[in-house]
């Protein structure tokens, strides 16, 4: 089973981004980048699947700026066995992103297809929903558990209620949420050898896909801050305050 | 304009984030049509005729919209999607598996999790886990959008009733199949319409401790439970407690959080609560500087007292 996993490179999930102050986007200059959380679980689930002996061979893409290379090298270093590039300067919607990763498939011909369920930047969660109904594929989104049966696979998903589990003949996409594992750390020896495997670079022009945006950004601002309350001294004066001045309860 | 919500409901009965989406609909201004799909869903068709705003409901009741997998209920939507304007449904779990689809079908980039309807075209969306708020236009001919639920009010149910419509089912793609639900099923409110949310974090230490500590609180007060990502994590509870950026995003009168130190994440699901209270035993506990009242102290010692108190309270 071959597998592709797509990467994103975003701002650390710790760092507070700010808006700029002329309201045209958010100051991301010298702030510390890393791979979005959501794709390092995919990436980690389809190195488990390997291990496991279901998957064969792990290509991971990303699409953005020259630096995505560096996020397809931690990819690398998991344990992903090549990477692709798509160079892209400017913004890549999601839609977009599903287009030249269909292309990508159709090249690539995987069984499986793993993102993350959303990119902490944008917050969109639409990728892999758009790229599974481009392809025609069947979807298992916000998974915690992904079970290989032959030619079909099991994904238990998180949803509003608790859970549901899909079934979904292959070739198939899985979103992955929180749960499905916790990503390993890439082990010094293994960040040496995640140097020496290939990475390809490609363009969208490449697989025929305009990145025009179709959202226009009219305006970046923060939202009003909550200020801080007040301390109180005991419960007895919480519960009253609560009662009387905030009048909740 | 003509407008189409996609409903959220449980075939026999319409859940509020329906109203609410129907709401923010309503201010873009036209039509709105709901689209009730589902297998045995008549019910919930019913009760989306009684919304206020509502001009039309659509009814898809078919075994294979079953358990609404995204699939057949994206076709479904793509082939109505002529008739109108723009699509739209509540950024549920299920909204958010099918609205992209959808989107992608139409060839239209979706805008998520909308919280303000600034014009037909014009929303406001939050991004970075809602430190920053984005403005965008759309340029696509016909909108898809997801909306967050807790930033609308509910559309008012009236006594009037609507026509409700048959929708042509469309041919399901079977590219999946559906194979079990494990619902949490609870008693108490639900999460996202809760008007009192108790909130536990890792401090609580074990699913008994929410079951002992914080449950008998959150029981006295008529509340939901809600619990940080640690705690899910750790097991203490389920998946469908988790507030945060991508858990469950709520906004309720009153929002306590006991023993949960406040990570940008967990903010992102409950800043916009009217009432925080935290209760922390550590002073530096970001979680006060957004909390209206703060309480440094034990939860074990805290937790059991406030229940004590408010049950003294409530009798006099």
């Amino acid at each position: 089973m071959k597998v592709v996993v797509a990467v994103k490179r975003v701002a650390d999930p710790n760092v507070k981004v700010r808006a700029l102050a002329d309201g045209s986007g958010v100051d991301l200059a010298n702030v510390k980048m890393t791979m979005n959380p959501f794709d390092e679980i995919a990436v980690e689930e389809a190195v488990r699947l390997k291990e496991a002996g279901h998957a064969t061979e792990i290509v991971v893409v990303s699409v953005g700026p020259e630096k995505s290379a560096e996020t397809l090298r931690t990819a690398l270093a998991m344990g992903a066995d090549r990477g692709l590039l798509v160079r892209s300067d400017a913004v890549v919607e999601p839609l977009a992103v599903a287009k030249i990763l269909k292309a990508v498939a159709e090249t690539e011909k995987p069984d499986l297809i793993i993102v993350g369920k959303q990119a902490i930047d944008d917050d969109a969660n639409q990728t892999g929903q758009m790229l599974a109904a481009l392809l025609g594929w069947g979807q298992g989104t916000f998974a915690s558990k992904i079970a290989i049966g032959g030619a079909a696979i099991e994904v238990t998903r998180e949803v509003d209620g608790g859970l549901q589990t899909v079934n979904l003949p292959l070739p198939a996409l899985v979103t992955a949420d929180l749960r499905l594992n916790e990503p390993r750390y890439a082990s010094l020896p293994n960040i040496m050898k995640a140097k020496k495997k290939p990475i390809d670079e490609k363009t969208p022009a490449d697989y025929g896909v305009a990145v025009e945006p179709r959202l226009t950004v009219v305006r970046v601002h923060e939202p009003a801050t909550r200020k801080a309350g007040i301390k109180v001294g005991s419960v007895a004066e919480l519960v009253d305050k609560l009662r009387t001045e905030a009048g909740v309860l | 304009m003509t407008i189409l919500v996609l409903a959220e409901h449980q075939d026999t009965q319409l859940d509020e984030a329906t109203a609410k989406a129907v709401s923010a609909a309503g201010r873009m201004g036209g039509d709105v049509h709901v689209l009730v799909a589902g297998s045995g869903c008549g019910a919930a068709a019913e009760a989306a005729a009684r919304l206020e705003g509502v001009a039309k409901v659509l009814l898809a009741d078919d075994p294979s919209l079953a358990n609404r997998l995204a699939e057949p209920v994206a076709a479904l939507v793509v082939s109505l999607a002529g008739g109108y304007d723009a699509l739209l449904a509540p950024s549920t779990t299920s909204g958010k598996n099918i609205m992209p689809r959808v989107a992608a079908l139409l060839d239209v980039m979706q805008i998520s999790d909308v919280i303000a309807v600034e014009g037909p075209d014009l929303f406001q969306r939050p991004i970075y886990a809602g430190n920053v708020i984005q403005t965008v236009r759309s340029t696509d001919a016909r909108k898809v959008l997801t909306v967050r639920v807790s930033s609308f009010p509910a559309a008012a149910v009236t006594a009037a009733t609507r026509p409700i419509e048959a929708a042509a089912i469309s041919a399901d793609p079977a590219r999946s199949s559906f194979v079990r639900s494990e619902l949490s099923g609870s008693e108490r409110p639900e999460l996202t319409g809760a008007r009192i949310v108790v909130s536990g974090g890792r401090a609580l230490a074990s699913a008994e401790n929410f079951e002992t500590v914080l449950a008998p609180l959150a029981d006295r007060l008529g509340a939901a439970i809600g619990a940080s990502r640690a705690a899910v994590d750790a097991g203490y509870v389920s998946n469908d407690l988790q507030v945060g950026q991508t858990g469950k995003i709520i906004a309720p009168d009153l929002y306590i959080a006991c023993g949960i130190s406040g990570a940008i994440q967990h903010l992102a699901g409950m800043k916009d609560s009217k009432v925080i209270v935290a209760i922390n035993k550590d002073p530096e506990a970001p979680i006060f500087q957004v909390a209206d009242y703060g309480l440094v102290a034990d939860l074990f010692e805290a937790v059991p007292e406030f229940h004590a108190t408010v049950a003294e309270k409530m009798r006099a």
